[in-house]
């Protein structure tokens, strides 16, 4: 009814390799993606780019980064914050050396230095993996808080030991700092989320993909069949705080536009990312959509139910959100442990032959 | 048959060209076991190998010195007539050997398709900037590589499965689907530990076909560990027979079963 693939037959392998094999699920795309781009700008107003969309957009991209390397390659990180805030301080770094630096490359630089300190943390992988790699990766995190806090050069001796993000325009139109219009913010997000899905998407189907599986679900098989696991891991490492870095600047550059790294960048933004990611879907690019979504829009649906509607106070449904977040964790793990894109799947496949079951 | 340095014709008519390896005086030991004591033997190229023997007798660790997970203290592996220096596992699987595991190793989480496309993994070389962008070089890789993927899992039998997720298969098509992912490499010698291993008799005779037809049609190299004797025996052109450690027979199924060393090792000794 709602989906179909009957009369749809791929004839070429790149045909079937492509990412929406379905004409319907292909067209969807198109509508979402045009509507995004096309209409979403007109009708934005400052509430819905600050409180929604601008966020919602930036943890995407972390979440595609961190599903990467966790859901893809198997490797569990806690470092999320902190490859963050390389990416901010980059970003910051790079707009306050060259001013006349198109924001674009500002970000795309911050990331690829996000990507290089990825890499760093990321050798300890080749010899320790689960939990151990775990506190590995949040050892990262404290020390890179712990160095944009105390190293001066990072936040240019400013005093208050904030940084702050510096007027900067694209094509005559604002993008950054507090004068840049909400559509003008939301396009420039909405740019780098479609690019890093593409991104993600080629390299998730393509070998360096299955090789990332491959070291996720049997890593010495993996190494026996010729995945070179030092450049697999390695990669996805990399692949993934470059992702993460470009979340970071944006998050900085275009949504606060200042930032004190221990408020913002802390072990608490690690585990945000990751529960998108676990109740997203591990491994699914959808699903890290889904998971940042969610994660995004329940904390404003708590506040509407629960302060406007029932006019519960706010420090109450501040903490039940704590609650509910942490129960959902709960039941995704033991009950849907690939998330919300799993559930999304089975819906399709219901969905496919609903209202006539046979 | 008649043996030479040359190669030999097999019974069946089956031309067997040089020597592919040669292991040279191998001994493997695991701290105070010696799970291999000083085993020489080679394999030469088109031809199947069994390796047989009683439990703990050393056939997978045999094995995987080949496939280079262990690394003999002592003796040579010879590969194309040179000494194959001190490698990595997937270094090994890059020179063109492959190899199925007792236990069967698939990637769970993935499609049968991604499977027999892992590996393919050794014939894909695009970088990650070809691959992020995928049109062009990608692309085209992953069309001719997923067309030698195809005639793979035309050839076992194995369409009607391919999107399926390993985790979901049976035991004996999670076997064939292995079988594809080593054979997917096009390797040049394809190492089979225990391939029948908990089959009932039809899936035996399939795999038994399989392997034979691989064989044939491919004129890959075959070195297969067994325990069914009677596979053995109807499979392989030449046995190697190990017993704790050591070899005790080597030769044509018949002379290894005329072998008295080997009827010892089986059947026991009497000691009165």
């Amino acid at each position: 009814m709602f989906y179909r693939e009957a009369g749809d037959f791929s004839t070429t392998y790149p045909e079937d390799s492509q990412t929406f094999p379905i004409r319907f699920d292909r067209y969807r795309y198109y509508v979402v993606l045009a509507f995004a781009f096309l209409v979403v700008p007109f009708i934005i107003n400052d509430y819905w780019a600050n409180a929604i969309l601008l966020p919602f957009l930036i943890y995407a991209i972390a979440a595609i980064g961190l599903n990467i390397l966790t859901g893809y390659c198997g490797q569990v990180s806690l470092g999320t914050g902190g490859f963050m805030a390389v990416g901010a301080y980059a970003c910051y770094k790079f707009m306050t050396a060259f001013p006349d630096l198109s924001m674009f490359i500002n970000v795309i630089l911050a990331g690829l230095v996000t990507a290089i300190v990825g890499v760093l943390f990321g050798l300890p992988s080749l010899r320790i993996k689960g939990f151990y790699l775990a506190v590995a990766t949040l050892a990262a995190q404290f020390f890179l808080v712990w160095l944009f806090n105390r190293v001066p050069w990072f936040y240019n001796y400013s005093a208050s030991g904030q940084i702050n993000a510096p007027e900067r325009a694209e094509f005559g139109i604002l993008v950054t700092g507090p004068n840049a219009s909400a559509w003008a913010t939301y396009l420039f997000c909405l740019i780098f989320v479609t690019i890093s899905a593409l991104i993600a998407r080629n390299l998730t189907r393509g070998s360096i993909g299955r090789s990332w599986m491959a070291i996720r679900d049997m890593d010495i098989a993996a190494e026996i069949i010729g995945v070179n696991p030092l450049k697999a891991k390695l990669s996805a490492f990399a692949v993934s705080s470059f992702f993460i870095g470009i979340s970071g600047a944006l998050f900085f550059a275009v949504y606060l536009g200042a930032v004190e790294v221990g408020e913002v960048f802390g072990i608490t933004k690690s585990f945000l990312v990751l529960f998108m990611v676990i109740i997203g879907g591990l491994g699914s690019v959808f699903g890290s959509f889904a998971g940042a979504a969610f994660m995004v829009l329940l904390p404003v649906l708590l506040k509407v139910v629960g302060v406007d509607m029932l006019g519960m106070p706010t420090d109450i449904v501040a903490h039940l959100q704590l609650v509910v977040v942490g129960a959902l964790i709960i039941m995704f793990l033991i009950m849907e442990p690939h998330g919300l894109a799993q559930l999304w799947r089975l819906a399709k496949e219901k969905l496919r032959l609903w209202p006539f079951p046979h | 048959m008649k043996d030479s340095s040359e190669g030999y014709t097999t019974e069946d008519g089956r031309k067997i060209g040089g020597v592919v390896m040669e292991m040279k005086n191998i001994t493997l030991r695991f701290g105070g076991v010696v799970a291999i004591k000083d085993i020489s033997f080679d394999i030469r190229e088109g031809e199947i190998r069994a390796i047989i023997g009683p439990n703990g007798a050393g056939k997978s660790s045999m094995l995987n010195v080949i496939s280079g997970f262990y690394v003999p203290q002592e003796g040579e592996v010879w590969f194309h007539g040179a000494p194959r220096p001190k490698m990595r596992p997937f270094q090994v699987a890059q020179q063109g050997i492959a190899r199925t595991f007792q236990n069967i190793a698939l990637f769970e989480g993935m499609s049968v398709l991604d499977n027999v496309m892992t590996g393919r993994l050794t014939h894909m070389k695009t970088g990650l900037f070809a691959q992020a962008l995928w049109k062009g070089k990608a692309e085209k890789e992953e069309t001719a590589n997923r067309e030698v993927a195809e005639r793979i899992i035309d050839f076992l039998e194995i369409q009607a499965i391919r999107k399926t997720p390993v985790g979901r298969l049976p035991y004996g098509l999670k076997k064939r689907v292995e079988l594809a992912r080593a054979l997917a490499a096009e390797p040049k010698l394809l190492l089979l530990d225990e391939p029948m291993a908990g089959m009932n008799v039809e899936e035996k005779e399939d795999m038994s076909r399989f392997i034979l037809d691989v064989n044939d049609e491919f004129g890959t190299t075959i070195a297969l560990i067994e325990h069914d004797m009677g596979v053995v025996m109807d499979l392989s052109d030449r046995v190697v027979v190990m017993d704790y450690g050591r070899k005790i027979g080597d030769g044509t199924p018949q002379e290894v079963r005329n072998n008295q060393a080997v009827i010892d090792a089986y059947l026991g000794v009497s000691h009165d």
